[in-house]
């Protein structure tokens, strides 16, 4: 098949009218059966021909081409009646809802139609989400069950249109009650001219939004009318009635105050004294003003006027003898309106009446979707290929899931339609027509809910066309997102120090399979002859050929003369993997950047992959039967894209913390301490042996004594560099020709007379050029000795024969040579004794730096030169390795790789001359070590007790905002802690790093802590569960071999013992309680935060750095103006911090030290 | 009693920028004055600016924050319509 490379502009998502259908289909299927008798596919069958052809020896009977290379054709089902989209229900509901079920109109006014239309238009202009704005108008234009508070404010807001000025007055109350009753009477009369049930139509009031405020008009205004009149004539004297009430309600109100004031008049006029003009005149104002107040209110006529505002409002705006009732879906498919179930012809006739502007404001564009097209007149029938049916080892035929579902829908279609031609009862129409819909339904989406999944003859549910797609293994998470690799290598993992952390090591067996692409040419045919002779079953050989044609071939004996005869530049060979291809390499989960790494390959013998081992920590690997990933880059882009970011060495800074995540674990760490410490000293011989071992560079010897770290100055290199370069293609000029005929015994005609001829053979070519080449070299290196101030290179550590070396020195031999850094080793138990003497001494220059520190935990590192300290987890340590960080951050990661590699080499020489090993015995302490410690944890326990009693008689004090048994658990917590913590310090005391390498490993950081030596040692402690002391199990007590309530240690899981000793019964249970609680909180850690690294990787995926340092999603909305707000690299800061003063103004005092003492010399 | 929000110290330094200002933003930033980040009008913020300065949608707030990495940082907003 021809290919084409087609750009995709855009893609717009649609529906397939009918008509659509009808064109695409290729065949109209009819017979439910597949096959007749003879195996033959049946015509207008699922499995006419025309659908395309699955055997490759067949024709497709629409296109002509080959079974396999046909993709298929659709073909179409018409079905005998409309049925529903599964996937449409709550769209098609959405519709019906917010249209009229008369005229079609969306059931808002046209003015806020066009404002909406307007809004809609500016969030296009501006992609803005139109989600919000859908929601709005589809709420909006909602029919809704009317409730009594919903009820209140439409009277509220009628009252408000009719009488604007008045608010609670009695008489609005009054009129409000009218009103209440005549909408009632209203509904009440329209409703039953509908429904005819009286019972329903009560208390009722009628809500605006229910009435379509388009085809008002169409409706017939008489009717309303009418039935006004009637209720007017009806509820008239009603009206009046209530009227009347109020007036006279009024009117004995004013008589009632009126009768008062006389009665008020009179008392005072009777009064015995003198009478209170003044008062008098006062009540008699107050009078005459009330009796003109109720003249005025009976006189007013408000009944007549508020009948007729009523009439007014009810006939202009909204009440209307017509109630669209709410529309209900009863998922997936069945809508209902009110009690009536409405079929699938009647909700397609609905949607067809809407119109296509009033549709494209409920969110549906009517260029691709009209909504009569949510409901299906005619099924499309997907091709054979989609749906391909298997043959048994048995030559029994199978059929796809698919293909069961479409012959269940043309079955009962085909009953429809017979049963309809018959003129079958409606009843059984409409049976056939829901299994239609079921069939139809599940053919789409068997996990539906509310339709119980068709299931297949086995029992097993029929995997339809949702299940297909959706889901972790669906088409899309399964098969287009992630799918399965070519070139691509799992196996176990299993470590190898002598590779270096670049590299990974590649079993043949994988070599063999997995192949790189190598374009032949002029200048690598021959080794690619050479890959192409060895073959497929030997190592550097080559497993398939591509022409330039494209034509592919196997490699193997038989083929292999005759490619070999015919390979030419331009031809492809996929060879073997090689020492030195780079692959990437893979541990999941792929949690961070550093999971997924460029290494370079080296084929080694046997089964697994090798990794060296400072590079576990970033892939969280171990050998404990961890598996790996590896995939061979087929293109030079990616493998050079790769070499430059993914390269293990451009990972050691992680991103995450501005320090080494890849550096020395374990092993590699107690080595370079065992190497380093004070006592470590080696014959001549036995160093030179490690130096030799560790592949670093020889020192030299100049006679009588060896000058370590001299030969790598930069002067040095740079020397080196330049003869290189300028010798690269030297083929030596006049005056070299001349030099070399003068070593010949030739007259001087016969020199001119060559020379001028400048005709040479291969050989005197060669000496030439060594003539020009050592020419050009004495010239550079008189240049920089004349430019160098002939200084002492600083660097230099002096050996005589018969002098000890120490390990310091041959460490230093790591080092670069301008390196300066102190800082405190992880052993360093924070004594401060080195602060105090540095910062007592008058002049920094002159500390006894030997002596600063009683255990050599001050490392000072001068001009390349480990002085003082010992190395360990500080110095390179993965995580947290202060020297491996200087070197990546100013020398680059190439001298770190460098650094690592021959460390690794260096520590395992180190600890192979001393040797390593542990046993219980350095878990030993002595009796009166034991003693100390018993006696310790036996006060801590009267201690406790004592707290208890003091708890028991109530004079123990509760602490701040703490009850008093929170207080007793605090401190008891408190007291059991410090136990622990003491009797760990006991036995620490006797815990020495000279000869116990448990303690060494975890003094050092290489594994476990000096809790873990301790607990096996002394105590284990407190066990938690829940943050506090082990509190469930029996009633009141843990155990039912404590007393109920017993608040002791022992009986709330303290564990005395030591793992050493042995745990009793009791203990060794709560531990048990204890360890459980640890692992189950492991497990759930994972899950929760792998969901979290889900959540915010998709949060923060398209978001990207410009390179102003602005941060922006993919929309250009800016995210930050510079990333971080500082814009620093968090993998190049100084753990987290752009700059660390303190670090570098002790540097530059090693620095001007070093300069001080080298005048001095 | 009525509390001004801007004096409370976890609520960073808040100023409308002059129209001039804006204009120098924007000429020096390769980003579109529009994408920044929005506030909303009735933030309550905004509300207690607009009592001493007309403040409406289009206009660019500058928030001076302290930051622990970098001392102190400063961000735009645009406001926008509530």
């Amino acid at each position: 098949m021809k290919e084409f490379i087609k750009k995709i502009e855009r893609i717009n998502f649609g529906l397939m009218s009918p008509e659509d259908i009808r064109k695409m289909s290729v065949v109209r299927v009819e017979t439910p059966d597949t096959y007749d008798s003879d195996g033959y596919p049946i015509e207008n069958g699922l499995m006419d021909p025309r659908l395309g052809v699955l055997d490759p020896s067949l024709r497709c009977h629409t296109c002509g081409v080959r079974g396999g290379d046909c993709q298929g054709h659709f073909g179409s089902i018409e079905l005998a009646r409309p049925v529903l989209h599964v996937g449409f229900g709550d769209i098609i509901h959405k519709i019906l809802r917010s249209t009229c079920n008369d005229c079609g109109r969306v059931l808002l006014p046209e003015d806020v139609l066009d404002d909406y239309r307007e809004k809609l238009a500016d969030a296009i202009d501006h992609r803005d989400n139109l989600e919000d704005i859908l929601k709005k108008i589809q709420s909006d234009a909602k029919k809704v069950e009317i409730n009594e508070s919903k009820q209140n404010d439409i009277v509220d807001k009628i009252m408000d249109d009719i009488y604007p000025e008045e608010n609670d007055t009695y008489d609005h109350i009054e009129r409000r009650d009218i009103l209440i009753n005549i909408l009632n009477q209203l509904y009440a009369e329209a409703y039953m001219q509908r429904d005819e049930t009286e019972e329903k139509a009560q208390f009722k009031y009628i809500d605006p939004k229910q009435l379509c405020p388009h085809c008002r008009k169409n409706q017939s205004l008489e009717d309303i009318e009418a039935s006004y009149e009637t209720l007017e004539m009806k509820h008239n004297a009603e009206i009046d009635e209530i009227e009347n009430s109020i007036r006279e309600n009024i009117e004995s109100d004013y008589t009632k105050k009126i009768e008062k004031i006389d009665k008020k008049i009179d008392e005072l006029n009777s009064a015995e004294g003198e009478v209170d003009t003044e008062a008098i005149e006062k009540l008699e104002d107050e009078r005459a003003k009330l009796v003109e107040d109720q003249e005025l209110k009976s006189e007013r006529k408000f009944d007549t006027e508020f009948k007729r505002r009523i009439r007014d409002y009810i006939k202009e705006s909204h009440v209307q003898a017509y109630i669209q009732e709410a529309i209900v879906l009863d998922k997936p498919v069945t809508i209902h309106q009110g009690d009536y179930k409405l079929t699938a012809s009647e909700i397609r006739e609905r949607l067809e009446n809407i119109t296509d502007e009033d549709i494209y404001i409920l969110g549906i564009n009517p260029e691709v979707a009209r909504p009569e097209w949510l409901v299906l007149t005619v099924l499309p029938v997907p091709p054979v290929t989609v749906r391909p049916s298997i043959t048994l080892d048995t030559g029994e035929r199978s059929e796809d899931d698919l293909t069961h579902k479409l012959v269940d829908i043309l079955r009962i279609n085909q009953r429809l339609v017979e049963n309809m031609e018959a003129g079958a009862p409606q009843l059984i129409v409409e049976d056939l027509w829901d299994l239609l819909q079921y069939h139809v339904t599940t053919y789409f989406d068997n996990e539906a809910s509310g339709v119980p999944p068709s299931k297949h003859r086995s029992g097993r549910p029929l995997k339809t066309l949702t299940q297909r797609l959706k889901g972790k293994e669906g088409r899309f998470r399964s098969n287009l997102s992630g799918k399965r690799v070519n070139f691509s290598a799992r196996t176990v993992i299993s470590p190898d120090p002598n590779i270096s952390i670049n590299e990974v090591g590649v079993p043949e067996m994988i070599a063999k399979e997995v192949t790189v692409p190598a374009y032949v040419n002029d200048w690598n045919i021959d080794e690619i002859r050479t890959y192409v002779e060895n073959g497929p079953n030997v190592h550097p050989g080559a497993n398939y050929m591509i022409t330039e044609s494209g034509s592919r071939r196997k490699i193997n004996e038989d083929t292999k003369e005759f490619i070999l005869e015919n390979l030419k530049p331009g031809d492809i060979v996929e060879r073997h993997l090689k020492d030195g291809d780079m692959v990437l390499f893979n541990r999941q989960p792929s949690l961070h950047r550093m999971s997924m790494m460029a290494h370079e390959v080296r084929v080694l013998p046997y089964k697994t992959f090798r990794l060296n081992l400072c590079v576990c920590p970033p892939y969280n690997a171990d050998f404990d039967g961890d598996e790996m990933n590896m995939h061979v880059f087929q293109t030079d882009e990616s493998r050079a894209e790769a070499k430059s970011l993914m390269r293990v060495q451009e990972h050691i800074l992680s991103p995450r913390f501005g320090g080494p995540i890849i550096g020395a674990i374990h092993d590699h760490i107690s080595g370079a301490y065992l190497l380093t410490r004070k006592s470590m000293t080696f014959p001549e011989e036995q160093a030179l042996q490690i130096v030799r071992k560790s592949h670093l560079p020889i020192p030299e010897y100049d006679g009588e004594k060896w000058l370590l770290k001299k030969s790598e100055s930069d002067e040095d290199i740079a020397i080196e560099r330049e003869i290189a370069k300028k010798t690269k293609n030297v083929r030596g000029t006049k005056a070299d020709k001349e030099t070399y005929l003068n070593t010949l015994d030739l007259s001087d005609d016969e020199k001119a007379k060559r020379l001028k001829a400048n005709k040479w053979d291969d050989e005197e070519k060669e000496i030439i050029k060594s003539i020009a080449h050592k020419r050009i070299a004495d010239e550079i290196t008189a240049k920089y000795a004349t430019d160098s101030d002939d200084g002492i290179d600083e660097s230099i550590i002096e050996k005589f024969e018969g002098d000890r070396w120490t390990g310091k020195e041959l460490f230093s031999l790591l080092l670069p040579n301008d390196l300066n850094l102190t800082y405190k080793a992880e052993i360093c138990t924070k004594c401060g004794q080195c602060d105090r003497i540095l910062r007592e001494a008058p002049d920094p220059s002159v500390v006894d730096y030997e002596h600063l520190c009683p255990i050599d935990a001050y490392v000072v590192i001068e001009n390349g030169i480990l002085k003082h300290g010992v190395i360990d987890e500080k110095a390179y340590g993965s995580m947290s390795g202060q020297i491996l960080d200087k070197i990546v951050k100013e020398y680059g990661p190439g001298r770190a790789k460098e650094f690592l590699d021959r460390s690794t080499d260096l520590a395992i020489c180190g600890i192979m001359v001393t040797g390593i090993t542990t046993s219980l015995n350095d878990e030993e302490i002595p009796e009166e070590a034991q003693a100390r410690i018993n006696e310790h944890l036996q006060k801590s326990e009267e201690k406790v007790d004592r707290l208890i009693d003091a708890y028991n008689e109530g004079i123990l004090d509760a602490l701040p905002g703490r009850s008093l048994e929170e207080t007793l658990e605090m401190r008891i917590m408190q007291v059991l802690g410090e136990a622990r913590d003491k009797s760990g310090e006991i036995a620490e005391d006797y815990l020495t790093m000279e000869h116990n390498h448990s303690v060494v490993m975890a003094r050092t950081g290489a594994r476990a802590s000096m809790l873990n030596l301790t607990q096996i040692t002394s105590c284990v402690g407190q066990q938690a569960v829940r943050g506090g002391r082990i509190h469930r199990g029996y009633i009141e007590r843990t155990l039912p071999h404590f007393k109920r309530n017993e608040l002791g240690a022992k009986a709330k899981g303290f564990v005395h013992s030591s793992y050493k000793s042995g745990l009793d019964p009791i203990e060794f249970f709560f531990h048990a309680m204890g360890g459980r609680e640890g692992l189950v909180d492991t497990a759930i850690r994972t899950a929760q935060s792998g969901y979290m690294q889900r959540r915010l990787v998709n949060a923060l995926q398209d978001l990207q750095v410009k390179p102003s340092g602005l941060v922006t999603d993919n929309q250009s909305n800016v995210v930050q103006r510079i990333f971080g707000d500082d814009g620093v690299d968090p993998a190049k800061s100084d753990f987290g911090i752009a700059a660390n003063l303190d670090k570098l103004i002790e540097e530059i005092k090693l620095e001007e030290k070093s300069d001080v003492s080298q005048v001095g010399k | 009693m009525k509390i001004d929000i801007q004096q409370h110290n976890l609520v960073p330094k808040h100023e409308v920028i002059s129209e001039s200002e804006k204009e120098l933003l924007q000429q020096n930033s390769d980003f579109d004055i529009n994408n920044l980040p929005k506030i909303k009008i009735d933030d309550p913020v905004v509300k207690e600016l607009a009592k001493s300065s007309e403040i409406s949608a289009g206009d660019v707030l500058k928030i001076t924050r302290d930051s622990k990495t970098a001392g102190e940082f400063i961000s735009y907003r645009i406001v926008i319509e509530g």
